[in-house]
């Protein structure tokens, strides 16, 4: 006969288990769920982080959507950073892994020194870069416009080219790491597709065409992806290249993006309650995203 | 024969573009670390002079020295090698811990658990930037190395990556190791951790990579110069000596070749690792 265990006894046969879980699960409840709802809760506050949250209600919503040049002005920059950085990023990248995975000589060598950038650390990458593109003819890209000819530009002073400079680096430093990526997706389309084609007589862009590019597809969407979502959080690039006395972003803003703006409020005008709002709006803006980005690959993906 | 003849000659193009493609490429990836490593061996009037030029004439190692002299460089390498590696290890274990309970353990509660903690992967950490700066101070952990270690001690997606892993591992293992009667940590510790060893390399690589390189979460919670980190450093070195290139350089060389051997060291783990999990330090 069986009897209904009581759920004490339940949890206390399986206490290995529990135990096993539960300094992850501790970790998580404490320092992701907990933050989480604390700053939903100061989003709708206003709350310098010394005197209590003052409730407020929509108005950090509000304020942020309807009457705050700052933040359209980031979303504007973070978008065109986005659409900038991923399809030349894409591009370069897919032509990369095909090239490296035809039969060539030094294959590991250029496999290794574009994924270089991959392993080093940002703020490196962004002092380097910054040194790179010094004003007027100290820095070496400017020197190699004047010996093109060309006039040299004041890259990160200058209200224009702010953002270029950065999306430039960008594409540098991503494509060796999606190219891994769009590797290991080719080594997954068997080599008898190609063999079939060859007997049909297929020239190399017919084959890239109708067979590689479509048996990509899945690589591709998640390349695209990730990549939306850590353009949109792009912060450490735009910290190093444009941080002044004057806050973070650069001249007039020109290179103030969303989470730049976020850190901007929150931890150097200690508004919490109007940043938190904003984290929350990078939250949904992200997740909306991805999800039309998935909508969006997948109906072009039936055919 | 003749067609043979044009294949081959069509192929030969192919290859030379290919080449030159490649080496074009290649060249770009490495002339700003060049470029880094010239600078950070450069007495100033070379910095200044025009044109700029990749041959040192005088080399010097003043940028260097000056580096350790004005900036506890020592200091942030131990706090980044110390940070890292602690983060490292705990992930290991307890990631690989709770992978194994949540694999092939039946429990009450274990698919909602699971799916809750794996739907937190959905969340951009910025939500939390804030609200964990103040958890934080409340706790008392501002500038210490327990702010910039217990929160990740056990990361939701490494929990996800040996729960992958060991389900493939078959239950007859576990099962003879009961009937030997072992206990529940013995068999996670003498059947599991063995057999996983691969998925914890590649956890192990890209934690410490992450750590390594983590800036905005150390750059909210730290502000004494003990406690900083290297990229910390290095962004404040930016800050304060930033028209001093020799030494700004000199501090991203010292930052970028500790990982740069561990990568060269272990490159094949690094790139099957991503084509794994796609994960980026």
């Amino acid at each position: 006969m069986k009897r209904k265990k009581t759920l004490f006894a339940r949890l206390n046969e399986h206490k290995w288990s529990y135990f096993f879980i539960a300094p992850a699960v501790l970790l998580f409840v404490v320092f992701i769920v907990g933050p989480l709802i604390a700053s939903f809760y100061w989003s709708f506050t206003e709350y310098n982080g010394i005197h209590p949250p003052k409730w407020v209600g929509l108005a950090n919503y509000k304020t942020i959507f309807f009457d705050d040049p700052r933040f359209w002005k980031a979303i504007k920059n973070t978008v065109i950073y986005t659409l900038g950085v991923i399809p030349p990023g894409v591009v370069l990248s897919l032509l990369l892994a095909i090239a490296v995975d035809q039969q060539i000589k030094f294959k590991n060598f250029f496999r290794i020194i574009y994924f270089i950038p991959s392993v080093t650390s940002v703020i490196a990458l962004s002092v380097i870069w910054k040194w790179l593109f010094a004003g007027e003819k100290y820095g070496l890209i400017n020197y190699f416009l004047l010996s093109l000819g060309l006039k040299p530009i004041d890259w990160l002073m200058s209200p224009v080219w702010t953002l270029p400079a950065i999306m430039i680096m960008s594409i540098w430093a991503g494509i060796g790491y999606n190219m891994i990526l769009f590797l290991a997706g080719l080594q997954t389309i068997p080599s008898t597709v190609y063999e079939a084609a060859d007997i049909d007589g297929a020239n190399v862009l017919e084959k890239f065409w109708h067979i590689t590019l479509p048996l990509l597809k899945p690589t591709m969407v998640f390349v695209v992806i990730m990549g939306f979502i850590a353009s949109f959080q792009v912060f450490e690039r735009i910290y190093i290249m444009t941080e002044s006395e004057f806050g973070i972003g650069g001249v007039l803003d020109s290179a103030l993006t969303l989470v730049a703006y976020l850190y901007d409020m929150g931890f150097r005008k200690f508004q919490m309650g109007y940043a938190s709002a904003l984290g929350y709006v990078v939250f949904i803006v992200i997740f909306l995203v991805t999800i039309i980005n998935l909508k969006f690959v997948k109906s072009r993906i039936e055919y | 024969m003749d067609l043979a003849k044009s294949k081959k000659a069509q192929d030969a193009i192919f290859k030379t573009f290919i080449y030159s493609f490649l080496f074009v490429g290649a060249i770009s990836m490495a002339i700003p670390y060049a470029w880094m490593f010239v600078t950070s061996i450069k007495p100033i009037e070379e910095i200044q002079s025009y044109p700029p030029s990749f041959i040192v004439k005088n080399p010097t190692a003043l940028p260097y020295q000056d580096l350790f002299r004005l900036i506890p460089m020592w200091r942030y390498l131990f706090n980044s090698v110390y940070v890292a590696g602690a983060v490292t290890l705990a992930n290991i274990f307890f990631c690989s811990l709770a992978g194994y309970a949540f694999a092939k353990h039946r429990f009450w509660g274990r698919d909602n658990i699971f799916i809750v903690l794996l739907g937190s992967l959905m969340i951009p950490w910025q939500v939390n930037l804030i609200s964990g700066f103040v958890l934080m101070r409340k706790l008392g952990w501002l500038n210490s190395y327990n702010a910039l270690i217990i929160p990740v001690m056990a990361g939701v997606f490494g929990v996800f990556l040996c729960r992958q892993f060991i389900m493939s591992i078959p239950d007859d293992l576990i099962d003879a190791a009961k009937i030997d009667g072992c206990g529940e940590f013995t068999i996670y510790r003498l059947v599991i951790l063995p057999l996983i060893k691969p998925v914890l390399a590649t956890l192990a690589i890209f934690t410490f990579l992450q750590q390594w390189n983590n800036f905005i979460w150390p750059l909210i919670v730290i502000n004494t110069s003990s406690m900083r980190t290297l990229p910390l450093g290095l962004a404040v070195l930016n800050g304060q000596f930033g028209t001093n290139f020799a030494m700004v350089m000199a501090g991203a060389v010292v930052a970028t070749t500790p990982m740069l051997v561990v990568f060269l060291s272990f490159q094949k783990y690094f790139m099957k690792g991503i084509a794994l999990t796609g994960l980026r330090g």
